[in-house]
């Protein structure tokens, strides 16, 4: 049985007529073709489809959005605006925190939920919040960096130049 | 951020190694050359970076085709059974359902990574010997359907007992897993020795046995294997797939469909994380083409997590008996090592990780003398393969410790004792490999300089022994014996310690998996009247970074931007062959086929321009996106210019570049597996915390140096690095596959436990360059070697802090306190194994050892010219 829902992705407002057990990475997926959201497990074990649902970090995997009416939901695809990468983005890019590059959009979003409630945090503090998503190439340190990075940057922090 | 890079030339292992004619592309020494490269060591953002910070990279399963089927394979509850009776008629009634196949649809073909081992059905016909093998599948309108399709497939099975270890499995010759192998489920048993073993041990001052045991575990890539497979209207097919193999997939799907391999296109798609976990060709793509062959429509299979833990081919388990002798100054008279593998229930790689257990142990330190016994065993388990090390951290975790046992007994610094047994530079070692250049003296100095090693080694040295030895396996040890009491109490239960380790990994296996004298690698590279330049390769981008590589080598040789040269990896039909990514093979095979392209194109748009600017060929310099001879450079034409004046003058700009490693292989049967252009080479130092109240084991600093050769992308290596440290701690303390009754015990991302954030300590990574002179501008491997040392410096460390030597990984906090309650009731604070199989292996091939002979400098490769 299928269900007419209203999702505010990125900022633009979509019907979809789905089963209302698909799961919010599904409709991303497959309905919406913002296939920037990965899967790593679909279990809520991993952190890769993390998303945002009105700036919290969401496992979309577990994530049904018939529950979700009203709330802005962004994805990867909604981290640039007017073509200008996010801080994070570019820091990542920057410092090769992305390798395979396939956690990257659910750490790039978490930290930018991270950001927003502590604009800038300590390095512990950047590893609770990313504690959940799991990275199996960089061991993490590029992604740290690249946070701490996109952290000064964004507070008014002079451009890092020269990163060592 | 701590990364810090050796400068200029100067290393250890390469001023050692400096004579007259070693550098192979220039009169003068690199050293001198660096200062003028413009893309080469410089940390640029990977090519791709920018795309997968956006999320734009399109991986195999973000691929959707018009009238896209999905599939599914029904698998095996069983870890061995027999196959009565299969019927998919319920399958195929199912609405939604296109098609729905079992093993008798298919061409009654086996096949298998390795021409010796072609022991895979895609849908298994008569006996299934794994839980997870595919029996039927499925294409359906969507993956749900598929699913419930699958649940209609009716399959008889008979049970046969599962052998579910390596001993069970050698212990019950009566039920064979496979009709082929060295013996009774054993798959290859290998015996290779190089000089009298019996002799050096003879004259060793300290002669060690001991065994270790390595659990298996698996690569967990972030992105599970997907495929899209589509038979076109005109016979042809298409294979999209998540594969670090794309060649070896190609002719794999041509035979197991039996099609032309004209007719078929495989092309890798950005894998999100391999580690080896996508070198094999695997059923789903076989079954994809085949259902799309069907259905007459694309065809998709994204394999589940638990699927992937199935799939697996990851780290064999290698239970381990080593007997080594050293002299009192710390030397090594010989080594003899035994090795038991479980590989599962397929051939895999098996054969290459059976040898590699052996044949790279003597690279590392001077060993003038080797045997190796290895056995790899077949069980009813998901078969292992090829994992980041393939084969080699399982024997350096037990070489490595047992020379941190060693040296306690000798009254030896650890750290001095490797430095001084480190393999020479360009010497052939016991089991005639060729060693180049070798960075293992400055990286040990290196990372004992930065972790303050000696006040930390000996300040918090735990203080053996007052209690009685309790050698291994009963063979007397010489000198102090390991474990009893404890050093200086501290008033905490958290000790401190250090450890330290080394290891060499190979840059490339020298041989293909099916013999030919083809190149390992190719590129197609062409200039372009826009001034970019496209380079087409076979080469699969995995994450390491092997599609930017493939811009910075022309880019520097042409000298343009990176961003100038677009790259084109891993589609069959577009691109010369590369061999795949795994063994650490691509930067190397793929960056010299690059260069001698760029290097050829670079010739022609020479003589075109020096021709316009009344200059010699020889004068002429290309940097900064122009041409021009130094002298007037305000004459110089842009490289856009110079193409048009190269194309006017010869046509079309297309040049091929090939690489094949030297031919080095010894000169006995078995000698192919081992050799490598050159070899990597790695020390590292672990500071923890070991609580002795739980157990737990709490990593603060890990400072790994690795000789890379040169950093061509020092951001890269430096990545490489970190997460070779991070797999390693993972693989010490907590990554191990677990079975019951044939079935994964852990086959989720929270079960089977891997490292967060919260338990990566800090890595402080250090580059040494020693300009190889097999790599392209001196570089080495990156990314599997430093991962080799990390699992014994935890243990080493561990020992350190508290006395218990772990002869064992993973190191669980159980293990710890295990070995501590030993030590209270007085006995050897040892865990790990306490036996090794009954087995016999077959006589050994003996063969003279060339251990200390020169190597020549400068290899003469197929296609240099």
């Amino acid at each position: 049985m299928k269900t007419r829902i209203s999702l505010t992705v990125n900022g633009e407002t979509h019907e979809v007529l789905v089963p209302v057990h698909k799961t919010l990475l599904e409709v991303l997926r497959e309905d919406l073709g913002l296939t920037g959201t990965k899967h790593g497990c679909e279990l809520g074990e991993c952190g890769t489809c993390t998303v945002l649902a009105d700036g919290e970090p969401v496992l979309s995997c577990l994530a049904l959005p018939v529950e979700l009416a009203g709330c802005e939901i962004t994805t990867v695809e909604g981290m640039a605006r007017g073509g200008r990468l996010h801080p994070l983005q570019q820091a990542f890019a920057e410092l090769g925190a992305a390798q395979c590059g396939y956690c990257t959009p659910g750490i790039l979003l978490t930290a930018q939920a991270l950001l927003a409630d502590r604009p800038t945090p300590t390095r512990q503090e950047v590893k609770a919040a990313l504690a959940g998503n799991l990275c199996r190439c960089t061991g993490y340190t590029k992604i740290l960096d690249a946070v701490e990075l996109a952290a000064l940057r964004m507070t008014g922090g002079s451009r890092v130049g020269d990163r060592r | 951020m701590s990364a810090e890079r050796t400068q200029g030339g100067s290393s250890a292992g390469s001023a050692r190694a400096i004579d007259g004619g070693r550098f192979g592309r220039g009169a003068e020494p690199p050293s001198e050359r660096k200062h003028e490269f413009s893309v080469v060591g410089r940390p640029l953002p990977k090519i791709d970076a920018w795309t997968k910070v956006t999320g734009e990279t399109k991986y195999a399963d973000d691929l959707v085709l018009p009238r896209m089927a999905h599939g599914k394979l029904l698998r095996s509850p069983h870890g061995h059974a027999l196959i009565k009776r299969i019927d998919a008629a319920r399958a195929r009634a199912l609405p939604g359902v296109y098609a729905a196949v079992t093993g008798a649809d298919l061409p009654r073909v086996k096949f298998g990574i390795l021409p010796v081992s072609q022991d895979e059905e895609v849908l298994c016909t008569e006996k299934v010997r794994m839980v997870g093998d595919a029996v039927a599948a499925v294409a359906a309108v969507d993956e749900e359907t598929a699913e419930r399709a699958c649940r209609l497939i009716d399959v008889e099975y008979e049970p046969l007992p599962a052998l579910m270890s390596i001993e069970e499995s050698l212990a019950h010759p009566e039920i064979r897993i496979h009709e082929y192998g060295d013996g009774p489920n054993v798959h290859k048993s290998v015996a290779l020795q190089f000089g009298d073993v019996e002799a050096a041990f003879a004259k060793a001052d300290l002669v060690r046995e001991d065994v270790f045991y390595y659990e298996g575990n698996t690569h967990l890539p972030m992105e599970q294997h997907a495929a899209v497979a589509h038979a076109g209207p005109d016979g042809k097919l298409t294979l999209w797939s998540s594969t670090q193999t794309p060649h070896y997939v190609h002719r794999v799907l041509a035979k197991a469909l039996d099609m032309p391999a004209a007719h078929v296109r495989v092309v890798a798609t950005p894998v999100g994380g391999g580690f080896g976990g996508k070198t094999d060709p695997f059923a789903h793509e076989i079954v994809a083409c085949h259902l799309s062959r069907l259905t007459g429509r694309p065809v998709k299979i994204a394999l589940t997590r638990e699927e992937v833990f199935y799939a697996h081919r990851g780290r064999h388990p290698v239970l381990m008996w080593l007997k080594t002798g050293f002299t009192r100054q710390g030397d090594i008279t010989g080594c003899h090592i035994k090795t038991w593998l479980d590989g599962g229930a397929y051939g895999s790689y098996g054969v290459a990780s059976t040898f590699y257990t052996g044949v790279i142990n003597p690279v590392t330190y001077k060993m003038p003398v080797y045997k190796f016994e290895g056995a790899r065993v077949f069980t009813n388990k998901p078969p292992c393969g090829p994992k980041r090390g393939h084969g080699t951290p399982q024997p350096r975790f037990a070489l490595e410790v047992q020379i941190d046992k060693a040296a306690e007994q000798l009254g030896l610094d650890p750290a001095d004792m490797r430095r001084r047994i480190a393999a020479e530079p360009f010497t052939k070692t016991a089991n005639h490999l060729t060693v180049t250049t070798t960075g293992l003296v400055e990286c040990i100095d290196r990372v004992v300089e930065a972790s303050g090693w000696r006040a930390k080694w000996r300040g918090w040295r735990f203080r053996a022994p007052a209690s009685p030895a309790q050698p291994v396996l009963g063979e007397a040890s010489e000198g102090a014996p390991e474990g009893g009491a404890r050093r200086s109490e501290a008033p905490s239960e958290k000790k401190r310690g250090v450890g330290l380790a080394c290891s060499a990994y190979l840059t490339g296996a020298g041989t293909a998996i099916y013999w030919n004298d083809m190149p390992h690698s190719g590129v197609l590279l062409r200039a372009d009247r826009s001034g970019a330049v496209t380079i087409l390769c076979g080469a699969t981008d995995i994450g390491q970074g092997s599609d930017s590589i493939l811009a910075y080598l022309p880019a520097e040789v042409l000298g343009i931007a990176p961003k100038d040269v677009h790259v084109h990896p891993a589609d069959t039909s577009l691109t010369p062959v590369d061999l795949g990514s795994y063994s650490s093979r691509v930067t190397l095979m793929c960056g010299m086929a690059a260069i001698q392209a760029a290097e050829r194109l670079k010739t022609v748009i020479a003589k075109a321009v020096a021709g316009k600017l009344e200059v010699g060929p020889g004068e002429l310099v290309f940097r900064d996106g122009k041409v021009g001879a130094p002298e007037e450079w305000d004459k110089a034409v842009t490289f856009a210019r110079a193409v048009e004046l190269a194309e006017a003058m010869h046509g079309v700009l297309a040049f091929p570049g090939s690489y094949a490693p030297p031919k080095r292989a010894g000169k006995y049967k078995g000698g192919g597996v081992g050799p490598s252009p050159c070899y990597s080479y790695t020390a590292c130092v672990v500071e923890l915390t070991v609580d002795e109240e739980t157990g737990e084991v709490e990593l603060h600093d890990v400072w790994i140096a690795h000789d890379v050769g040169r950093a061509l992308n020092p951001l890269l290596v430096e990545g490489q690095t970190e997460g070779s440290v991070y797999m390693g701690i993972g693989e010490a303390l907590m990554e191990g596959q677990v079975f019951r009754k044939g079935v994964h015990k852990q086959p989720s991302m929270l079960d089977y436990k891997s490292p967060t954030t919260l338990e990566m300590p800090e890595v402080h990574t250090i580059l040494v360059e020693t300009d190889d002179p097999e790599g392209p501008f001196g570089a080495k491997e990156a990314g599997q070697g430093p991962l080799l040392p990390v699992p014994p410096a935890i243990a080493n460390a561990i020992y350190h802090a508290v006395g218990v030597r772990c002869d064992e990984v993973p190191i669980a906090p159980e293990m710890i306190l295990k070995g501590l309650e030993r030590r209270r009731q007085g006995k050897a604070a040892r865990v790990g194994p306490e036996k090794i199989p009954v087995f016999k292996f077959k006589e050994p091939l003996v063969v003279e050892s060339a251990f200390g002979q020169p190597a020549e400098a400068i290899a003469v490769r197929p296609f240099q010219s």
